[in-house]
């Protein structure tokens, strides 16, 4: 018998402190079997976030920089201009990316930096207990939305492939979920190619991964992937926003 | 030696840093120091280097952070609101021990304040500015000549002690221009990058940049230990002038453009038969302690002079402890006092000695 | 000829792996608790797998190795 699954080489031996069903787990392991299949641990640096995902610098087998809130597409640019030929991702949550950071994610996209961007969107803050995202629904009920996110006092939620995929320097901004077996076999397929394309020096790259989170939303593993497919898809469809690499563009 | 030319402030030091080896420079415009990007713009495409204008002096300090992270020296500049803006960057270098330079070419506040020379902001730079315990190494340079032999020097403390160095002046300072050598950078010596994230190459564990630390015990082990290091830069960085001190009974304590001032009010005193000195820190944080504490066993008084309404003033009492009066003068807002303010300060003194 | 083994002290018991096994042959292990203190998940019928590693691709916590 041969091994057909197993940990990537890229992800530690350490356990995620992750909650039962989340599914950061399933990205990071995508990104770290990216890293083994494309040969790049030894030539990365990826860049820790603030958000649930903070200590994602423990369970990746690369060299890792922790940024500041909002600040890890600035943190690996700094790495990246001064290190050219090396590859450089951030791994940030919708929090991070699309609030406090918005303007590092725009600008490090506009600028065409060549690193890629692992954003996570599960439309709510983890880390601190579930408070309002930036991407949290309509009517979405967290910690500070008891009676709901109402437009009028807290508009709407943002699109994040959507916007970057508005900028030139953008060379991929693809929406991708891990609900299903099919759908995370995609967002592997689209990490993957932010990478290769990162390789190419085709420019900014941006995988925004649809996730759960359970225990913030106050549902079981499995209702949080219906939940996921009834609420979010409609809010944020999957698909390739912008791919320069694709036959046309 | 090399041989000299006429530069402006802000231009000496972006020369001096290229020549100290550093080829990536994050800047964001703001006067008074526009010059230190603009020159680097120029200049370092010449030397294969990196001049990136950052979307916001936020991203440009943490474009810093990243940078250091990989082992390279890399430098912001910025003046008073911007600095401002990097404080949360400053705080994750120095928790992240990465070394870097900042330079802050100080103008008058608070807010937006104004564009004149000041130095107002001796409170932030030395006290920590950013959260947590921490301080920068800031180097007071109050000459063209010394803002190029402090740049190189920066560097040097930055790297050794990895820890992020600041070089404070002022408008004045950044606009002013003087004839200045640049001195052959020693690259001979080298610093322990071992701890740098430039890439495992598949060949050793990976390292981790990073100051977040959930368990207190290891936190505070962390933090005991950059004390450590600090107590070290103490005993062997600080760096005072001293003018006329071993006589004197009136000691003022000036760094800067000012001091400059100051000593020609002091030269003017003692043509006036009145005995004052001048102490000048060019290190202010450490603050040069056993310079004061040396004058003070003799002295009678002591003046603070600066361009702030009395910051650096508290300091020199500390130094002082008590054993002779320590008064301030000050002007603030973007003034920079002219010799006979300073003088008749002086004068007004030597009445009650 | 297929096997799934579990690093049963991993497992977080979201059973995420339980729903998508198409031969429905993992289940939760209510006779034992892991170190965690969840009930891990197991196979019982072995035989049965075909080594579609559905229930890895799906495992947030990378608890299963699959050989064919």
């Amino acid at each position: 018998m041969s091994i057909v699954f197993e940990k990537p080489h890229a992800l530690s031996d350490v356990g995620f402190h992750y909650c039962p069903g989340c599914t950061h787990g399933i990205v990071h392991r995508l990104v770290a079997e990216v890293l083994d299949e494309l040969k790049l641990e030894g030539e990365t640096v990826g860049v820790a976030s603030v958000g649930c995902s903070v200590f994602s610098y423990n369970y990746f087998e690369c060299d890792m920089v922790q940024a500041a809130h909002g600040r890890a597409p600035a943190v690996a640019t700094g790495v990246k201009r001064a290190n050219p030929d090396k590859v450089v991702f951030t791994y940030q949550g919708d929090g991070d990316l699309l609030a406090i950071g918005t303007a590092e994610t725009i600008h490090a996209a506009t600028r065409g930096e060549n690193i890629t961007v692992v954003f996570i969107n599960n439309c709510i803050y983890g880390m601190t207990g579930g408070q309002m995202a930036p991407t949290s629904l309509v009517g979405q009920v967290t910690q500070t939305t008891p009676y709901g996110r109402k437009i009028e006092t807290q508009g709407w939620p943002i699109n994040g492939c959507e916007l970057v995929s508005q900028l030139e320097g953008t060379a991929l901004a693809q929406r991708v979920a891990v609900n299903n077996v099919k759908n995370i076999r995609e967002a592997k397929a689209a990490i993957k190619k932010a990478f290769t394309y990162q390789t190419e020096k085709k420019g900014f790259t941006f995988v925004e991964v649809l996730s759960t989170c359970p225990t913030n939303w106050g549902l079981s593993p499995q209702e949080s992937m219906k939940w996921m497919e009834e609420n979010m898809m409609p809010q944020y469809p999957l698909g390739v926003y912008k791919d320069k690499g694709a036959k046309g563009e | 030696m090399s041989e000299k030319v006429l530069m402006k402030g802000n231009e000496a030091i972006a020369e001096a840093a290229i020549r100290s080896g550093c080829k990536l420079f994050f800047g964001y415009p703001i006067t008074p120091q526009t010059e230190v990007s603009a020159y680097m713009s120029k200049r370092m495409p010449q030397v294969d280097g990196l001049y990136l204008q950052a979307e916001s002096e936020v991203a440009a300090i943490n474009m810093v952070y990243g940078a250091a992270s990989t082992g390279a020296r890399a430098m912001t500049s910025s003046s008073s609101p911007g600095i401002s803006l990097k404080q949360e960057g400053l705080s994750y270098i120095a928790g992240a021990d990465l070394p870097c330079v900042i330079i802050n070419i100080v103008r008058g506040g608070p807010g937006l304040g104004g564009i004149q020379p000041a130095q107002s902001d001796y409170f932030q730079a030395t006290k920590g500015g950013g959260h947590g315990d921490y301080h920068l190494v800031v180097l007071a340079p109050s000459t063209i000549q010394e803002c190029v032999d402090l740049t190189y020097k920066a560097f040097d403390i930055a790297d050794e002690y990895r820890v992020p160095v600041m070089i404070m002046g002022d408008g004045m300072l950044g606009q002013m221009m003087e004839p200045v050598s640049f001195p052959e950078h020693d690259d001979s010596v080298t610093f322990d990058k071992s701890w740098a994230c430039s890439t495992t190459g598949m060949k050793r564990k990976k390292n981790i940049v990073n100051s977040l630390y959930i368990n207190p015990d290891e936190l505070e082990n962390l933090v005991w230990e950059r004390q450590k290091r600090y107590d070290l830069i103490t005993e062997k960085e600080t760096r005072a002038e001293s003018f006329f001190c071993d006589d004197a009974d009136i000691v003022l304590v000036a760094y800067g453009t000012i001091a400059r001032v100051a000593m020609n009010a002091v030269k003017k005193a003692r043509a006036m038969g009145i005995k004052a000195g001048l102490i000048r820190p060019i290190t202010l944080w450490p603050f040069p302690e056993k310079e004061i504490q040396k004058a003070a066993a003799t002295a009678k008084s002591f003046l603070s002079v600066e361009m702030s309404t009395g910051q650096m003033v508290e300091d020199v009492k500390l130094a002082v402890n008590g054993k002779c009066p320590v008064e301030f003068y000050g002007r603030t807002g973007g003034v920079v006092p002219v010799p006979q303010e300073i003088l008749d300060k002086i004068v007004e003194m030597s009445k009650k000695l | 000829m297929a096997k799934v083994t579990f690093n049963e002290n991993a497992c977080k018991g979201c059973y995420l792996c339980v729903d998508v096994c198409p031969k429905k042959i993992i289940k939760k292990a209510t006779d034992r608790l892991n170190v965690k203190g969840f009930n891990p998940v197991e196979v019982t019928e072995q035989d049965q797998c075909i080594g579609c590693a559905f229930c890895a691709t799906m495992c947030p916590d990378v608890v299963i190795t699959v050989e064919k």
